[in-house]
């Protein structure tokens, strides 16, 4: 019955419906759509920045230019194993991962397993580097603390290296030779990011940090720096001491910019972060607004349509009907037609943000990434929906309550 | 002062005032009228004299300002909004020379309506609507909506929604004031049909041969009834049983 009443009464004047349909229509499409296509830019220039998407800073030591407590200018800085300590001793510093790599910055070394080889680079990491870099185990496990103080002649490998040298075979517990020096595989890691960096991670075979320090002749060393940084933390002012607590252990003039390489990138990170946010509030606002004017177009509408059916009240009255009968009524229509509507709208916007997905999957470096709403989102919209659609109908409605019957019997 | 089994409506120095303004127009003043349960009584009177504001006071569309109104026993007065409905709802029908139909519903629905409002069931509305409108002789036309039927057929409609709730009372505002003489006289055979069944019935009409089927015949003027002998009007006939109902 109920609906049945609704339709009847909506269906009565199909143009006015369909404006009003119209109205919501688009505002919750405009709401989705934009909601979603930021969501797209922010996931599309994550994957642009790769793994930047974390709070991270990189510190790597280089070569004095200023003398100091005379020891001459042009000296190499050498990190230790001392300097991880006091790293992990700075606030707003919450991971420490110190790293080591064989051979030069771009050096691949011959690797060996069987008859195969294959030249990769070799990196000394602990476990921590998993906090810090976009790095993914696909198979078996990273390196773990007992591999750090037994120093394990353990390897972890990226997904090439296991290709070139096991194929497509599982290479957990299969052995390698680097340098001489036999490995026993237990993992398998490719990375997040995209392009070359990731090509870097999954051509390179990662072993414990002691073990490297042990067997590659690098005792007490370590070449540099990843560090993770407390959520909410500026970073900036971290780096900061970062430095200066390297420069003052390594006998540096506080000067000398040279002697100290850092690339901050939770700095970058969190000022792409906070644009996004921004994006994200205004696509909100913008959202709300059209959603906003949509409803106003509904129960501008419904007022009209309530003074029509002054007389039609006046008769529901007559035969029975109370004021919050009425009412009810009134609210009951104008939130069937924005609710669906509006689900039409949503509908019509997930839809669009897929088709978007669809084209922009097939573009690598497109500034869009799978645009979509999330299911918190949709169902923000949706209550959003509810409430104006109560909203729309309460004026109306509060117009249609007061209607005297005989008044609007009388009425023509 | 209990009131007697038998009235199904009394008044009592019922008066009302429309203010506009700073003008006052009184249009119902001191009215007592006594109306037995079975009786078919017609309101006469000038235009503006009142009829149709008495008939809306009794049929609780309207309030008045001071006496007072028992309704088949019932003080009716300052009711809150929603008493006031379901009395409307239980108690009264009401038939208006305009019919007041929903032009978008059908016939069906139409009389279906007062049902809805009181809570009864899809089903049960719909078979009460259509045992009414048989009555009225219309079930051939239940689906039609109101453009399509006659005057009289509509007017049919607007009786049977008044009867579904099986009220104590009909009240008709010139119920053949837009009618032809013939279906006029239809409409009239039925209401007497009706009355001879036991309902109570109040008809406001200009017309004279209409009034005349009554068993009795108010004359209001400027607010006032006119009073003649009560039981026996020079116009309208006695009321059967003497205004008893028949046990
Ligand atoms: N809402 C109102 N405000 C002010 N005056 C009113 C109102 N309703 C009715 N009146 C006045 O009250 C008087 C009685 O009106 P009513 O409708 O009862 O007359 P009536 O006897 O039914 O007349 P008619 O035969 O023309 O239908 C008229 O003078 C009318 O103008
Ligand atoms: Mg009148």
């Amino acid at each position: 019955m109920l609906g049945g009443e609704l339709a009847a009464t909506l269906g009565r004047n199909k143009l006015r419906t369909l404006l009003t349909a119209c109205g919501v229509f688009w505002g919750v499409y405009m709401l989705v759509v934009m909601v979603g296509i930021g969501k797209g830019l922010q996931r599309g220039t994550d994957r642009n920045l790769g793994g930047l998407s974390r709070r991270a800073i990189f510190v790597w030591s280089q070569r004095t230019s200023k003398p100091h407590r005379g020891l001459q200018p042009g000296r190499y800085v050498r990190f230790q194993n001392d300097d991880i300590t006091v790293l992990e001793r700075i606030p707003g510093v919450i991971h420490v991962a110190p790293r080591l790599r064989l051979g030069g910055w771009s050096d691949a070394q011959n690797v060996t397993a069987g008859a195969r080889s294959g030249l990769f680079s070799v990196r000394g990491d602990t476990p921590a580097l998993l906090q810090v870099e976009p790095v993914e185990v696909t198979r078996g496990r990273f390196v773990n603390p007992r591999d750090l103080t037994e120093r394990r002649k353990v390897a972890v490998i990226g997904a090439d290296v296991r290709a070139i040298l096991f194929e497509d075979a599982d290479p957990i517990g299969r052995c390698l030779r680097i340098r001489g020096v036999n490995f026993q595989v237990i993992g398998e890691v490719v990375s997040y990011r995209p392009g070359n960096e990731a090509e870097h991670v999954r051509a390179s075979i990662f072993v414990p940090f002691s073990t490297f320090q042990a067997v590659f002749d690098a005792p007490n060393r370590v070449g540099w720096f990843a560090l993770g940084l407390a959520p909410g933390v500026p970073a900036e002012p971290v780096e900061q001491k970062i430095r200066a607590a390297l420069v003052a252990r390594h006998r540096i003039h506080p000067e000398d910019k040279d002697a100290i390489g850092s690339f901050n990138v939770a700095e970058r990170f969190d000022r792409v972060e906070s644009l996004f946010r921004g994006l994200e509030v205004f696509l909100w606002f913008v959202g709300t607004l059209t959603l906003l004017a949509g409803v106003l177009g509904v129960s501008n509408i419904l007022l009209i349509t309530v003074k029509e059916r002054t007389r039609e009240f006046g008769i529901r009255k007559a035969v029975g009907a109370t004021s919050a009968n009425i009412v009810s009524m009134v609210v009951r229509e104008a939130l069937l037609l924005t609710t669906l509507s509006g689900y039409v709208g949503l509908v019509a916007g997930v839809g669009t943000l897929e088709v978007l997905s669809m084209v922009v999957s097939r573009r690598d470096e497109a500034p869009l990434a799978q645009p979509e709403v999330e299911f918190g989102v949709a169902v923000t919209a949706m209550l959003v929906l509810v409430a104006t659609g109560v909203m729309a109908g309460i004026i109306p409605a509060w117009h249609a309550a007061r209607i005297d019957p005989v008044e609007a019997l009388r009425n023509e | 002062m209990s009131p007697s089994p038998g009235a199904v409506v009394r008044l009592e120095a019922v008066s009302k005032t429309y203010r506009s303004g700073k003008e006052a127009l009184a249009v119902l003043k001191n009215v007592d009228l006594r109306v037995e349960r079975g009786e078919m009584v017609a309101i006469m009177g000038s235009s503006g004299s009142g009829k149709s504001t008495l008939l809306n006071i009794l049929g609780i569309l309207d309030r008045y300002d001071s006496g007072a109104y028992y309704l088949d026993g019932r003080l009716i007065r300052n009711l809150g909004e929603r008493e006031a409905a379901r009395f409307r709802n239980r108690f009264v029908g009401f038939v208006f020379q305009a019919f007041n139909l929903l032009a978008f519903k059908t016939a069906l629905e139409n009389v279906a309506l007062p049902l809805y409002y009181r809570g009864v069931g899809r089903r049960a509305r719909t078979r009460d609507a259509l045992e009414y409108l048989e009555r009225v002789g219309l079930s051939g036309r239940a689906h039609h909506r109101p453009a399509e039927l006659s005057g009289g057929e509509r007017q049919r409609v607007a009786v049977a929604r008044a009867l579904v709730t099986q009220p104590e009372l009909l009240l008709a505002d010139e119920p053949t004031g837009a009618l032809d003489t013939q279906t006029s006289y239809e409409l009239m055979d039925l209401f007497e049909e009706l009355n001879a069944a036991g309902l109570t019935v109040l008809i406001v009409t200009h017309e004279h041969d209409i009034a005349e089927r009554a068993h009795r015949i108010v004359r209001l003027r400027d607010g006032r009834i006119e009073h003649g002998d009560p039981t026996t009007t020079d116009e309208g006939h006695p009321p059967p049983n003497g205004g008893f109902p028949p046990c």
